[in-house]
């Protein structure tokens, strides 16, 4: 029994109970379910070992929307139990668990994830390649991604979540300060995942350098490609630094050394300065690939060329640079001197300018285009001015004397939330419901999207608005409540109000996949929006070859050229035998197994780090031994699938 | 015969010897610490250097001049960080 002990939760309550009971009771659901549809066979086949980008791309999606969920759920909890004052919904450890792992699902396991799976689906069709450089790892990457957000989401039920904020400083990190093993939770999750990440990264960045068509030169990539392709440089660059820190924070908790201890020669604030090291260029791992997904549907449903693609791209490239100079931003009133502080505030308020650059192409975009008011286009119009009242207030805190005012309040919530959502979450739904046609052969509803559409941007500025002038007023971040006398309460009973009705936006986006999934017209052609760029080329969904000739490139809207300027695509002559690589069940076994690597050292099981250490190495040791030519696609099976698509193109 | 014989290679070799023996004279010769992390830093960089052209052919290839912008912003990133953090950590509470 003592063994047991370990697992239970330290600070337990009915809400987590009721968790608990709901969550194994979805299990066996879902469980039984498959079990019962038979489906086993099919999802193992067809899904579990694929290593197909497009479908990758997809199981992204749909975990980061299950995160999204999560993440969201303990938004609303936070907003609840703040709603007024004095409330007891949540006690101070609970809310320090739910604010913690907002923000890590939030940005960790539902943004990087919609922004890697969008970038897996549309970035080899765009460039017109038939997967990635190196599909087996990229199937390696989403298990190893999906490890890591399970072993974050259990945490709440065995063991106790992590409490440190999901900026985990120290020393509240510590053993002396957090005791349970919430924060070698946040370690082991974040480590396992981005393993994940950073294999996706050089993935990407091979695919992108060395599997484009012929004629695409880098200068005419699609901007949706730009942009992956200097968010994955970037993703190289700053994921190293994470994994090193979360290690030095490992070895602190569980091997009693001194890197972030206040005594002993440690240096507590050394993590602060590494986490933002990388966390500052993550924001932009975030940011850049949502402005690549903007410069796609603003200018498809302008029916314009993208204006100022050369300054699009070098702004992006400066965005890049500058975002490994700015990171001390986030902790001014440390200390240090004025001279320190000085210098990155002009480097922060730098950023401001080639981010203004891409705003105007944006508008000058729209300048005189035919706008069409789509799902997508409504999410791009209004990040634009949303975007801008973020990036206003961000100059505002990046000026280091008056952050003073404003560190640790409110205003920085609204700020990073008011750059976030319209930025990042409204680019994925954009992205999203842009693709989709892509991805399943219909439309999502145009009218239930535009109602999930217009109930998240009113609850948006319902919710942050408010934040803004108590932050100013003075209430402090993650402040479990507060007392009648400050006069906070109305606000804060406003912001509920708006989560509440963000959640019923995020209610309509998943009703629309149902009631698409049944009542949509499949007949929406190859081309349903009208597009520019490559990946609407092939067909609706995409057979598993994506391109059955490859595609000739001439411009960076190669597709649009050859609807109205007569630029031939394809040359039937090149139909040749396709080779495809094979699946694979070694990427969820390794998953596996580092899941159990991860879980048995959060709980210093070291029986169980050993085995599955030594099973992660024997499958390593496995692939290098295997020998694995992928497959052909003969051309009688490529000519018998096109028809089927109605005709080869 | 003049083609095939790698003169740069050995001219190479023969320089990052001689690096290695300017790095050595710090242990052998007697000298203050900063002149002697002065000679090491220095001659620690220049040696990645010739290593990086000469023997791992850095610039022999079609793709060399996105070779050279990955190093470089590898170094500039490099640097940033370094100095960056004792900047932040160390040097701004002088």
């Amino acid at each position: 029994m003592e063994f047991f002990e370990r697992f239970a939760v330290p600070h337990p309550s009915p809400l987590i109970y009721a968790s608990m009971v709901a969550i194994g009771l979805t299990v066996i659901a879902i469980m039984a379910g498959i079990t019962y549809f038979k489906k086993w066979g099919y999802l193992w086949r067809e899904w579990l070992t694929t290593v197909d980008h497009k479908k990758i791309g997809i199981m992204y999606i749909i975990s980061a929307l299950l995160m999204l969920f999560r993440g969201g759920a303990d938004a609303v909890m936070m907003r609840l139990q703040t709603a007024v004052p004095e409330n007891s919904f949540l006690d101070a450890q609970h809310y320090n668990e739910v604010f913690t792992t907002h923000g890590i699902v939030m940005i960790i396991f539902m943004a990087m994830a919609f922004i890697i799976g969008l970038m897996n689906f549309a970035v080899p069709l765009q460039i017109g390649a038939r997967d990635v450089a190196f599909p087996r790892l990229n199937a390696i990457s989403f298990w190893l991604y999906f490890a890591g957000a399970m072993l974050f989401n259990i945490s709440f039920v065995i063991g106790g979540s992590p409490d440190a904020g999901w900026t985990n400083y120290y020393p509240l990190a510590s053993n002396d300060f957090s005791t349970s093993v919430g924060v070698n939770y946040y370690n082991w999750a974040l480590q396992i995942s981005g393993i994940g990440t950073l294999m996706t990264g050089i993935n990407f960045i091979v695919t992108i350098l060395k599997m484009r068509a012929p004629g695409m030169k880098l200068m005419k990539m699609p901007m949706f490609t730009w942009s992956a392709l200097i968010t994955n440089i970037i993703i190289v660059f700053a994921f190293p630094v994470l994994t090193i820190a979360l290690l030095m924070g490992t070895f602190d908790r569980q091997f009693a050394t001194h890197f972030f201890t206040t005594g002993d020669g440690g240096m507590d604030m050394m993590w602060a300065n590494l986490f933002w090291v990388w966390g500052h260029p993550e924001v932009y791992i975030l940011i850049l690939p949502a402005f690549g997904i903007y410069s796609e549907v603003i200018s498809t449903f302008s029916r314009r060329n993208l204006y100022g693609y050369k300054s699009m791209v070098a702004s992006m490239v400066i965005i890049s640079l500058l975002s490994f100079f700015v990171w001390v931003h986030h902790f001014f009133t440390m200390g240090q001197d004025a001279l320190t502080n000085s210098i990155f505030s002009v480097t922060t308020m730098a950023i401001a300018i080639p981010t203004g650059i891409k705003i105007f192409n944006w508008l000058l975009t729209m300048w005189k285009g035919k706008i069409e008011f789509t799902v997508p286009m409504l999410y791009s119009v209004a990040f634009i001015p949303l975007f801008t009242i973020g990036g206003v207030t961000g100059v505002m805190l990046g000026m280091a004397s008056a952050d003073y005012q404003y560190h640790n309040t409110m205003f920085l919530v609204a700020h990073f939330h008011n750059v976030i959502i319209p930025g990042v979450v409204f680019a994925m739904l954009a992205g999203l419901t842009y693709w989709w046609p892509k991805m399943f052969g219909f439309k999502l509803n145009e009218r239930i999207g535009k109602w999930g559409f217009w109930n998240l941007t009113i609850g948006f500025c319902l919710a942050f608005f408010p934040m803004y002038i108590t932050g100013l007023d003075g209430q402090a971040r993650r402040m479990y409540t507060y007392s009648e006398a400050t006069g906070f309460g109305p606000l804060n009973m406003l912001s509920f109000l708006g989560a509440g009705i963000m959640a019923i936006g995020f209610i309509f986006i998943v009703y629309n996949v149902y009631y698409s999934f049944r009542y949509a017209p499949r007949n929406v052609g190859d081309d349903p929006w009208n597009a520019r760029s490559l990946e609407w080329a092939t067909h609706n969904p995409v057979p598993e070859y994506n391109f059955a000739i490859t595609p000739q490139v001439n411009s960076s809207q190669a597709f649009w050229d050859s609807k109205k300027h007569g630029h031939q695509l394809f040359n039937k002559d090149d139909l040749k035998e396709i080779h495809m690589p094979n699946n694979s069940g070694l990427p969820i076994i390794m998953a596996g197994l580092f899941f159990v690597f991860g879980f048995s050292f959060v709980f210093y099981i070291w029986p169980g780090v050993i085995l599955s250490g030594i099973g992660i190495l024997a499958c390593m040791a496995y692939r290098s031994f295997e020998k694995d030519d992928g497959y052909h696609i003969s051309i009688k099976e490529i000519k018998e699938t096109e028809d089927k698509f109605g005709g080869a193109k | 015969m003049r083609e095939l014989f790698p003169m740069k290679q050995v001219n190479g070799f023969i320089f990052s010897l001689l690096l290695t023996i300017i790095a050595l004279s710090v242990y052998f010769m007697d000298m203050s610490f900063e002149l002697g992390m002065t000679i090491l830093l220095v001659t620690a960089f220049v040696q990645a250097a010739v290593q990086l052209v000469l023997f791992m052919h850095a610039g022999e290839s079609e793709d060399k001049s996105s070779i050279y912008t990955t190093v470089f912003y590898g170094v500039v990133i490099a640097l940033a960080t370094v100095f960056g953090s004792l900047l932040a950590m160390i040097w701004g509470y002088l």
